[in-house]
């Protein structure tokens, strides 16, 4: 008795079971994730909100009005005005367009200088591996705040000062991380395996030790986002941010603190939300990534 | 202290000679600082010399900690020898700058015990196994696809399995997989370190057909690093023993599984569980610990536990000598 033509048929060919490549497949696994959906969401709202409301409002972010100064929202002027009469909506968009630029520009800058020092000092080890971390102590002994005011009054400051500035003290943090990932890593039999087959240090880095790093050195650039924002705010606060009357959330955040005693709960909440929100997103797009860079926390198959 | 004269092993040499490694040593050095004290050297290998002759499989045992694994990726250069020669086909690889070693890696490759940590997570099987073929520029994208998938049959997977990642994989696979990485740029040489040790028994001995196999078809040479006596006999042309960093025997497997001459072959092999109850062996019990490589016995190594010992142990350190036909011992009285 022989069993049915189709049901051996389908014993004799494996199920095709189509697994999309690369980048395909991480980028499903991504957005399988609500938290994904839910941080690009908050992230592209925001990011319309300051890039693309200036289009559709159009009150003056700098004129100020001495007859309407820290006036409660009306139709008007729906955040309220500041204390110099200006809108406090239109000041919002201005200022998100800076801190989302810095913030993201200052991450990815740090990220890449972090990820590319910690690789090289972590897989060459040796003499090259303590000079490079002792440079770090240095950097690390050097007072973040004494530096930043030094840079701050050498360079004139616009963004992309603010960015520089940003990323060269904030990238030791990554490198170490990096660092003692690839210690960790580099004795694994995957990377000796790939020594054996002859791959060159760079391909060892590129292809094998990067893959394996970049879990956390996404999650942890998603901080860096949220800290470079924050810093511009410090700096703003000591009067070391862009010169005025160029707005920006950390600064708006900052200033508006004087006024909490008299009720101006406007100033207050939309600069601390809009920072919020953006944090928020971005750490989940961050955790989403680590998900999907890893095949194994990665369960959505077919 | 010379320890092992350079062509010993020309009598035996009847096949044609794939590789000779003569004298290897490897210390692993501490550095000592102000609170570890004086620097401290660990004798990881300590003048090894043995040929390996094209096509056959010579088995390297020894227990824990007797630098088995550390010669294995000695003759690789996968760590840097401190002393000694490795002849590849007559070139001497120690020798080699970085562009003619890596241009030789595709003639020698390894296969690694932990079959978990030797697969890169975030690389598809497919990619894991195209890698050395990428590695040495061989073929267009489509000629390795297709050497891949003609691999993974070879170390029989299926062809549809390239694009899943380890971790879908159990222990046996995986071996196949590394075992297919191996294979994949048709090197003269594998180096399997301990391949089966992390495997359930009913998979190992699939795993070491398949290297049987592989050698059948594609005439390979393997140094077979193993601590498990049985497996090392079923695959093994000749079996190597290592003793703290030297080699105390080496001979054909049924010679020294028969007749071991070594008084530590002999009581490592009476360990040996024979699969019958009625017959009763002899069960040779070696008295104290291994003496610990960081400050080996002088003299021959194992005088302080071996059973014959005479005060010229204590000095001498005894050569590998061929005391029989192609049965090579490093004892002053066998």
């Amino acid at each position: 008795m022989s069993a049915k033509p189709e049901f051996r048929e389908a014993l004799a060919s494996p199920p095709a079971i189509k697994a999309p490549r690369g980048s395909s497949r991480e980028w499903r696994a991504f957005w399988h994730n609500p938290l994904a959906r839910l941080g690009v969401g908050g992230l592209a709202f925001m990011v319309l909100f300051a890039f693309a409301g200036p289009l559709f409002w159009h009150q003056d972010a700098n004129q100020p009005n001495l007859l309407q100064t820290l006036a409660a929202p009306t139709l008007h002027h729906p955040l309220g005005t500041d204390s110099l009469g200006r809108d406090y909506l239109k000041r919002m968009m201005l200022g998100g367009q800076l801190s989302l630029l810095v913030g993201f520009a200052a991450a990815l800058v740090t990220t890449v200088i972090g990820v590319l020092y910690g690789l090289v000092s972590g897989l060459v080890g040796g003499a090259v591996d303590a000079v490079m971390m002792r440079f770090i102590d240095i950097m690390y002994a050097i007072p973040y705040l004494f530096l930043l005011l030094f840079l701050d009054s050498v360079f004139r400051p616009n963004a992309a000062v603010l960015i520089f500035v940003i990323a060269a003290l904030s990238w030791f943090g990554v490198a170490r991380l990096v660092r003692s990932e690839v210690l960790s890593l580099k004795h694994r039999d995957f990377v000796e395996a790939a020594r054996a087959m002859g791959s060159s240090t760079w391909r060892i880095m590129i292809r094998h030790l990067l893959p394996n790093v970049m879990g956390v050195v996404v999650v942890n650039a998603t901080f860096q986002v949220a800290d470079a924002i924050l810093v511009v705010a410090y700096l703003s606060f000591l009067g070391l941010g862009l010169p005025p009357p160029t707005p920006n959330w950390g600064e708006m955040l900052s200033t508006s603190m004087q006024y909490m005693f008299q009720n101006a709960w406007w100033l207050i909440y939309p600069p601390g939300i809009a920072i919020l929100v953006v944090e928020l997103s971005v750490n989940f797009i961050g955790d989403a990534l680590r998900q999907a860079f890893d095949p194994r926390l990665n369960r959505t198959r077919t | 202290m010379s320890v092992v004269p350079a062509n010993r092993q020309e009598s035996d040499a009847a096949g044609d000679i794939l590789m000779s490694v003569k004298d290897l040593t490897k210390y692993f050095s501490s550095r000592g600082g102000v609170l570890s004290g004086p620097p401290t050297k660990v004798k990881a290998v300590d003048g090894v010399s043995f040929d390996l002759v094209r096509g056959e499989t010579l088995g390297l045992v020894g227990e824990s900690g007797c630098g088995k694994t550390t010669l294995g990726r000695a003759v690789l250069r996968l760590i840097e020898p401190t002393s000694g020669e490795v002849y590849f086909e007559g070139q001497d690889i120690l020798k080699m700058g970085k562009r003619q070693l890596r241009a030789i890696r595709r003639q020698m490759q390894v296969v690694f015990q932990d079959p978990f940590g030797s697969l890169n997570p975030r690389m598809s099987v497919g990619e894991i196994i195209e890698e050395p073929l990428v590695i040495h520029r061989l073929g267009d994208r489509a000629q390795r696809q297709a050497r891949v998938r003609q691999l993974l049959e070879v170390v029989g997977l299926a062809s549809y399995q390239m694009r899943r990642y380890p971790h879908e994989f159990s222990g046996g696979q995986r071996q196949r997989i590394g075992i297919a990485r191996a294979l994949a740029v048709n090197p003269k040489l594998i180096v399997a370190d301990e391949p089966v040790s992390a495997l359930d028994v009913s998979i190992q001995s699939q795993i070491l057909n398949l290297f049987e196999d592989l050698q059948k078809e594609f005439g390979l040479t393997y140094l077979f690093i193993a601590h498990g006596l049985n497996v090392v006999r079923h695959i093994s042309d000749r079996v190597a023993v290592m003793y703290l960093g030297a080699m105390v025997e080496i001979a054909g497997a049924e010679a020294i599984y028969q007749r071991p001459r070594h008084p530590y072959t002999e009581a490592l092999f009476s360990a040996i569980p024979i699969p019958n109850p009625a017959v009763r062996r002899e069960r040779i019990i070696l008295q104290g610990d291994v003496p610990s490589p960081v400050n080996p016995p002088a003299g021959c190594r194992f005088h302080t536990r071996c059973p014959i010992a005479q005060d010229l142990c204590k000095t001498d350190r005894p050569l590998l000598k061929e005391s029989e036909s192609a049965h090579w011992v490093a004892c002053h009285f066998r």
